[in-house]
């Protein structure tokens, strides 16, 4: 699976699924982020642009607050780990268009490292820190980046694809 | 007063509340930082009843997946279980047969209900009230029974499968159903005499802890605590799964979001389920339940999925990411009371210590889906 999605990281869905929301905020990321190198492509019945790390929040910050995307709502952030990279994923809701949209940042496995982007939705806070726990992502700039769901000094990353499944440790 | 003479001084103290306490309905710990009858700051600590639910599903098949989503909230496990099954669902492209969608609706909706019933008793406790609770928990419990009857489990039925649900309905469920929706009905009704214009909890709700639409979906609290704020978003309206479409019924709104909207919203909610529930069992057609020939042994096709449903806390998501296999790769799930959660900080500040409980209550929270 890795090395499909290494180039691309977008899902292998492929297009045709986009409703007339999708196809018109299809369009206008292409014509409003010519300047950015951004993959723009499809995943089932949502548009999907894959960011690199570093134009990660200006990109976010413009989503947010161009009334013309107006994705005030951060609806989940997940990361998935493809053995080689990991990957955050932002799902975005505009409820004034209600349209959704799907961001991603792909990150090396070695030094998993993406910017944290609590400065634009408050609501991404404990979503970075639950995922840092879990698969020890580090969100750069988060202001509070305490261990949230594990307790202080649980050691490894449970949801890593190489933490064991049943290497029950008694205490 | 001489000048010389010493005034009172006042300290901010941290005070530790939970994991272990009533008010907090489950094992949540806060750490507040007050100044005499205010909180100053507020400090959760989640994480308690973590029992890593994200990993499991990694590690079993699709069809084995829906009762660790009964376990996330268990109020409203029906509701749980249907956006794992949409997401499944979506990947695959598949349709659900007419009258599993009907029956999915109907036993959502009286998951609803039943989860709103919860939260009026306890916020009937939390301000004072133990009668409210009673008839709550009387309505409650006849919901239970009806699941019983078609699911074999009261709290958590597992009764929902990709492509359908497990069994069609029992013999004689419309008779028992309209039985248990008048008895309801009634319940519902002594709640809301109980407690809406009751002179010490109006005191104790009206402009408490006021959160406006705009922070709320800054947290991403979107559900009730949404609506109360004055933003009528319901997913079912907004994004029609199953056959909402097709029912009529309304979207409450709220004018303060204080703690009384966020009381009132989901009472009106009841009501409104009542209504969908009335309609399903008018309409439900007759044919399978299954779009599967059987739900076991699923292999969904590569790619991702998100789906989105209203639960009775929230907005719930499922991101599912699948390599082709039998065994998900990656099951993500966005629980409301999660983000609801996060808000508190915001409801918090400023607050009375005695508000604490209530403020909580209205959040109406779960803590093993905040945990997962």
């Amino acid at each position: 699976m890795a090395e499909d999605k290494a180039t691309t990281g977008a899902s292998g869905n492929g297009s045709g699924a986009l409703d007339d929301k999708g196809k018109a905020l299809l369009s206008l990321l292409e014509e409003e982020f010519k300047g950015l190198p951004l993959e723009i492509g499809t995943a089932l019945e949502l548009v999907s642009v894959q960011v690199p790390g570093e134009h990660l929040v200006e990109f976010c910050r413009k989503l947010k607050e161009d009334p013309r995307f107006d994705f005030k709502a951060l609806l989940c952030l997940s990361v998935v780990d493809y053995k080689e990279y990991f990957q955050v994923v932002y799902h975005l809701l505009s409820l004034k268009h209600e349209h959704k949209i799907a961001v991603r940042v792909n990150t090396p496995y070695d030094d998993p490292k993406v910017p944290s982007v609590t400065s634009v939705w408050a609501g991404a806070d404990w979503y970075e820190r639950e995922e840092a726990d879990l698969f020890g992502v580090v969100f750069e700039g988060h202001p509070d980046a305490r261990p949230l769901i594990l307790w202080e000094g649980f050691e490894g990353y449970p949801l890593r694809k190489s933490y064991p499944f049943n290497d029950y440790q008694e205490w | 007063m001489a000048e010389s003479e010493p005034r009172l001084q006042t300290t901010e103290i941290n005070v530790n509340m939970g994991p272990q306490h009533p008010a907090t309905h489950g094992v949540f710990r806060m750490v507040l930082a007050i100044d005499g009858e205010r909180v100053v700051d507020v400090t959760p600590h989640i994480g308690y009843l973590h029992r890593g639910s994200e990993k499991l599903a990694e590690g079993l098949q699709y069809h084995q997946i829906t009762p660790l989503f009964d376990r996330m909230a268990y109020p409203a496990a029906m509701n749980n279980e249907l956006v794992y099954c949409m997401a499944v669902e979506k990947l695959m492209g598949l349709e659900v047969p007419e009258r599993a969608q009907y029956i999915r609706v109907l036993m959502c909706e009286l998951n609803r209900i039943a989860s709103h019933f919860l939260f009026l008793s306890s916020i009937g406790l939390d301000t004072g009230a133990l009668t409210p609770g009673l008839y709550a928990f009387r309505g409650r419990e006849r919901l239970m029974a009806f699941f019983e009857a078609a699911a074999g489990a009261r709290l958590l039925p597992n009764y929902f499968v990709v492509g359908g649900v497990r069994e069609d309905l029992h013999d004689g469920w419309k008779e028992q159903l309209s039985g248990v929706l008048s008895l309801v009905e009634f319940d519902t009704d002594e709640v809301d005499k109980l407690l809406t214009y009751n002179e010490v909890f109006v005191t104790r709700t009206r402009n408490v802890a006021l959160i406006d639409g705009r922070t709320a979906i800054e947290y991403g609290a979107l559900g009730p605590v949404l609506r109360a704020s004055g933003v009528p978003y319901d997913v079912r309206k907004a994004e029609p799964y199953m056959v909402y479409d097709r029912l009529d019924f309304d979207i409450p709104r709220g004018e303060n979001g204080d703690c009384w909207d966020r009381y009132y919203v989901r009472l009106f909610e009841v009501r409104q389920s009542l209504r969908i529930v009335r309609q399903a069992m008018e309409r439900i057609p007759e044919g399978p339940v299954q779009g599967l020939r059987r739900p076991t042994g699923i292999r969904p096709p590569k790619g991702e999925a998100y789906a989105r449903s209203e639960n009775p806390t929230g907005e719930i998501g499922v991101y599912l990411v699948s390599d082709g296999s039998s065994n998900p790769y990656r099951v993500k799930v966005r629980p409301p009371s999660f983000c609801n959660l996060m808000a508190l900080k915001h409801l918090l500040r400023e607050a009375y210590v005695a508000d604490i409980g209530v403020i909580l209550g209205t959040l109406d929270i779960v803590l093993g889906e905040v945990d997962r």
